[in-house]
């Protein structure tokens, strides 16, 4: 009964979304009020039947029902109740619900939090919002049915594939999703804009506070992502330039220079067809990461089970969303023509090479993971692109945007001059210099790109800070200054520290890979690991080998870590839980391996690692979103329309 | 309209096209490069005589195929009837190649399923199936007079590739 | 007495020795460095997401043992490589061979970057050069301040 409400709850979706978008956006070309009054209750409306839908197939779950062949195929008796719930979104049925239900959660917000935009604005944003859930609908409804039941109903589950029994199921994929879907948001600003033909600043000022809270959520879900490789799979990695995480990293490249070239809009009224083409770009490269993902087109440990016909679909779905926007813009490009006028040297400026640079790395990721389908589709054989090319063409690229970010952040709107420019960050980029280069000898071999990156890491947090002290001491009363001016700053040092951790983890990380019988030792950047014991450890759906190892410095014990190596009773291939010591300034981590069973002493295959500044790579991403949240909440968004008069605005500085 | 506009619309398209050729194709299957090129020159213990050796060498000027099969491989059960079927009619000789087996575990195999086979080599290491270019079993491998390998089948042998691809392609060879 | 102490020291030596340091769990631990370095450049073709290096199927198992061979025989880099090539193609590799087939592969990113540059350089011309609009004449003038008048909020 449960699933059929859900199911129900779907199909009712289906037509208030369709209502929802053919009114929204007729009644806004004809200007009817009335059919645009129904778009924030029908907005909410959608989102009701969404959570319905939703909480139906996550009851399901949780009691076991076996007669729904999602559920049997993803779900077990045995497993623990948390993964019973996130195992709603473990396969691709329930995860387009989840995608659904972040829509409509999306939608929610536009239709709650938009007093201060008109509602000509926001009744066809809700539209366009509207229509792309029917995609979604319609997916699910014809190819993806998350309810659908079976004949025989089997005594249990296939059970969730055991590498999704983590924490980081329950929280990566919701957040993930809700960067992915967000930048259906400014998508849907864009789009509503080029209806209307009026593109100005204040249509900037409506569109960046989403624009940044996608981006703040792709920024988390990635870094969650990342982090949860890390401690999950075993071998140490935290970004292997698969297809599906290139798929989300693409929204993000794109998304950061949205963000800043809809600041330039804003500010100055330019960039006008950069800013729309970044945001149609944007939700593009989502629904490309979607298609990616579940049509089988390419290898993928995040493929979800694949099925041409869903290919198919979304191919068509991806076509008919993207080259109808594209076509729309190129239709409407006339009327986006940018004026006003700025130097050669100016914010403007930088901020266009940076978000150049951003595209452009977006672009060679973009090709590295299609290149094989490309030279296949062309009869031309295989290759595979994997992380040496993607390391070589991505890091040249960005290099220069960590550099060119501060001057940009420095120069004066409009106008201003190298004299200017040098005079204020002159003194701080030698001393950045300076440290970055001294640095990399207090960790171990000196490298010039080691040097190079920590010079910028410098020079990024040196500059914020002064620009801070500056900006304090020039004000009196410091609550004037706006909250994006922090958020700003805050997120610019977040990439420093990102990087900080990229660079050294990459450069001076070690391991040893050893075979270990009770009581050995091995010694890795001088921590001494000592098994001390190894025990068979049950679980609930498992079964475990579990380690205790001692791990000491200069003789003094600190604590001890537990690795396990889990055999799950649904799978065969065995699972690694490893235990990780995290401090600030290092990662120390353990993997059990195998048991070994060519000598008489019963010995274990184990790695160590040490990692140094690891948990810098996700502490600087979660800055980056600390700062994005700061800048989404400035008092300016929350300006009601009335009070702004549509112009140009000139030259203000933040 | 300016031109220049329509330009990501027409990249886009170029995509779409491609994207859809890619959904016809399978990414995870992986051509071997030695179609063409000389089979390797292995020889191996027989399966049902370990201590007689039999050479590739020995099966030069004839037309013959090379099939990989293990016992604890699961998609060789669904070649199996098609090989038996093939080796009736006697066409060309059948080469087994037990992969990574341990020989009681292949002769109980054959002797439950049926034995196709000209005879059977053991790999017990792999080495062999490492220098074919094998990455999965069940694979097969068609080969000419002169020991050049001419067809790889990868996955079983199916009715329409026999008789689509292998049977015309034998009788060619045999010209 | 002498000896008998001695005895029982060695023998304490001996056994507390044999729970001592782990022994690297490759055979030679600097031919199993550099077969790593190679095999995480080569991609496994059974667990095709992974790489050689880091593969737990029992082909990666034997493909690494295979190149630990080699890398003790002393083959270069690029032999070691094309052992892999002549039998699996260039999927195996992780890092596409500069070939013709390849050339946009590898030349792509910096073409982009050149084209984005001119871009950039047109764009930032382009807005040189729409300077400061010229001043109104009269008329104009009061057409202007009669539009801004009448101006509503934005729909």
């Amino acid at each position: 009964m449960i699933p059929e409400i859900g199911h129900f709850a779907l199909i009712l979706a289906l037509f208030v979304a369709l209502a929802l978008g053919t009114l929204g956006v007729i009644g806004g070309q004809q200007g009817r009020a009335d059919w645009m009054a129904l778009a924030r209750p029908g907005a909410q409306a959608l989102w009701l039947l969404a959570v319905i839908s939703f909480g139906c197939l996550t009851y399901a779950f949780f009691t076991n029902d076996f007669s729904v062949s999602y559920v049997a195929q993803h779900s077990n008796t045995k497993l623990p109740d948390i993964y019973r719930i996130a195992g709603v979104w473990g396969g691709h049925e329930g995860s387009l619900l989840l995608w659904f239900v972040m829509l409509c959660t999306w939608m929610m917000a536009v239709s709650l939090f938009s007093r201060q935009l008109p509602d000509v604005m926001v009744s066809r944003v809700l539209a366009v919002l509207a229509l792309v859930a029917v995609g979604f609908l319609l997916f699910m409804l014809i190819t993806s049915n998350p309810f659908l039941r079976l004949s025989e109903i089997p005594a249990e589950g296939r059970d969730l594939n055991p590498l999704l029994q983590d924490p980081g199921l329950v929280f990566h994929p919701p957040m993930l999703y809700m960067g992915y879907v967000g930048m259906a948001v400014p998508f849907a600003f864009s789009i509503a804009a080029l209806l209307n033909g009026r593109l100005d600043a204040a249509w900037a000022r409506w569109t960046r506070p989403w624009a940044t809270a996608a981006w703040i959520c792709l920024t988390i879900g990635i870094a969650m992502g990342s982090w949860w490789a890390y401690y999950e799979l075993g071998w140490g990695g935290w970004w292997f330039w698969d297809p599906v995480e290139n798929a989300s990293f693409l929204p993000w490249l794109v998304g950061s220079a949205l963000i800043h070239s809809l600041a330039v809009t804003e500010k100055r009224g330019l960039f006008r067809s950069w800013t729309i083409m970044l945001s149609i770009i944007g939700f593009s490269l989502s629904l490309l990461g979607t298609f990616l993902v579940r049509s089988g087109v390419l290898t993928s440990v995040h493929a979800f089970a694949t099925d041409p016909k869903r290919g198919v679909f979304i191919l068509l779905f991806l076509a008919a969303v993207v080259g109808g926007s594209l076509a729309l813009f190129a239709a409407r490009s006339g009327k986006v023509r940018s004026g006003g006028a700025f130097a050669l040297v100016s914010r403007e400026t930088f901020l266009l090479i940076n978000n150049v640079l951003l595209t452009t790395a977006a672009a060679a990721v973009l090709l590295g993971t299609l290149y094989p389908l490309i030279v296949d589709a062309l009869n031309l054989g295989k290759l595979s692109v994997g992380p040496p090319y993607f390391n070589a063409v991505f890091a040249p690229i960005m290099l220069p945007v960590l550099f060119f970010m501060v001057v940009g952040s420095f120069a004066r709107w409009k106008n201003d001059s190298v004299a200017e420019l040098s005079k204020k960050l002159g003194p701080v980029a030698a001393v950045s210099v300076l440290l970055g280069c001294s640095a990399p000898f207090l960790a171990g071999p000196w490298s010039w790109l080691v040097a190079l990156s920590l010079s910028l890491v410098f020079w990024i947090i040196l500059t914020s800070l002064q620009h801070i002290y500056r900006q304090l001491k020039s004000t009196t009363n410091w609550k004037v200054i706006p909250l994006a001016y922090w958020g700003m700053h805050m997120a610019h040092i977040g990439i420093a520290i990102c990087v900080v951790g990229i660079t050294m983890v990459k450069a001076y990380e070690n391991e040893k890979d050893v075979r270990m019988a009770i009581g050995d030792t091995v010694e890795v950047a001088g921590y001494t690991f000592r098994l001390t014991n190894i025990s068979e450890v049950p679980g609930p759906n498992y079964t475990a080998d579990r380690g205790i190892v001692e791990l000491s410095k200069d003789g003094k014990v600190l604590r001890t870590l537990e690795p396990e190596k889990r055999t799950y009773f649904s799978s065969s291939m065995p699972m690694t839980e490893t235990a990780i010591d995290s401090k600030l300034t290092r990662d120390v981590y353990v993997a059990l391996g195998e048991r070994l069973t060519d000598s008489a002493t019963p010995a274990w295959a184990m790695r160590v690692y040490y990692k140094p500044f690891v948990t810098w790579i996700w502490g600087g991403c979660l800055l980056m979103a600390l700062g994005g949240a700061l800048a989404a909440l400035d008092r300016r968004y929350r300006r009601k329309a009335a009070a702004t008069v549509p112009t140009h605005a000139k030259g203000v500085a933040v | 309209m300016k031109m220049k506009a329509m330009i990501p619309l027409g990249l886009f398209a170029v995509l779409v096209v491609f994207l859809a050729i890619g959904l016809t194709r399978d990414p995870r299957e992986i051509p071997s490069p030695l179609i063409g090129k000389p089979a390797p020159l292995f020889t191996a213990p027989r399966l049902q005589v370990p201590d007689q050796q039999f050479s590739a060498k020995d099966m030069l000027g004839k037309v013959w195929i090379l099939n990989t099969w293990a016992s604890w491989c699961v998609a060789c059960r669904e070649e199996h009837p098609i090989l038996m079927e093939f080796a009736k009619t006697k066409t060309i000789p059948v080469i087994g190649l037990d992969y990574k087996d341990q020989n009681v575990d292949g002769l109980k195999w054959l002797a439950r399923n049926g034995d196709p086979y000209d005879l059977s080599v053991t790999d017990r290491d792999g080495r062999i199936g490492i220098d074919f270019g094998v990455y999965g079993v069940p694979e097969s491998f068609l080969i000419d007079k002169a020991g050049v390998i001419r067809y790889k089948q990868i996955g079983p042998v199916t009715n329409e590739a026999l008789r689509d691809k292998i049977l015309p392609l034998i009788q060619e060879l045999q010209k | 007495m002498k000896y008998a102490l001695a005895l029982i020291l060695v023998l304490y030596c001996a056994l507390s020795s044999w729970a001592g340091e782990a022994v690297p769990l490759a055979e030679d631990p600097v031919v199993e460095q550099r077969m790593i370095a190679i095999s995480e450049e080569l991609r496994c073709l059974v667990c095709q997401n992974e790489s050689l290096a880091g593969s737990r199927a029992d082909l990666a198992q034997d493909l690494r043992r295979e190149l630990r061979t080699l890398v003790k025989a002393n083959k270069s880099d690029a032999e070691i490589k094309e052992y892999l090539v002549s039998r699996y193609g260039d999927f195996v590799l992780y890092k596409p061979p500069f070939k013709p087939v390849t050339w946009l592969l590898w030349f792509g990113p910096f073409v982009l970057l050149i084209g984005a540059v001119v871009v950039l350089v047109r764009t930032v011309r382009r807005n040189l050069r729409g300077a400061a609009p010229a001043a109104l004449d009269p008329d104009q003038r009061k057409k202007a301040q009669s539009l801004l008048k009448d101006t509503e909020t934005p729909s």
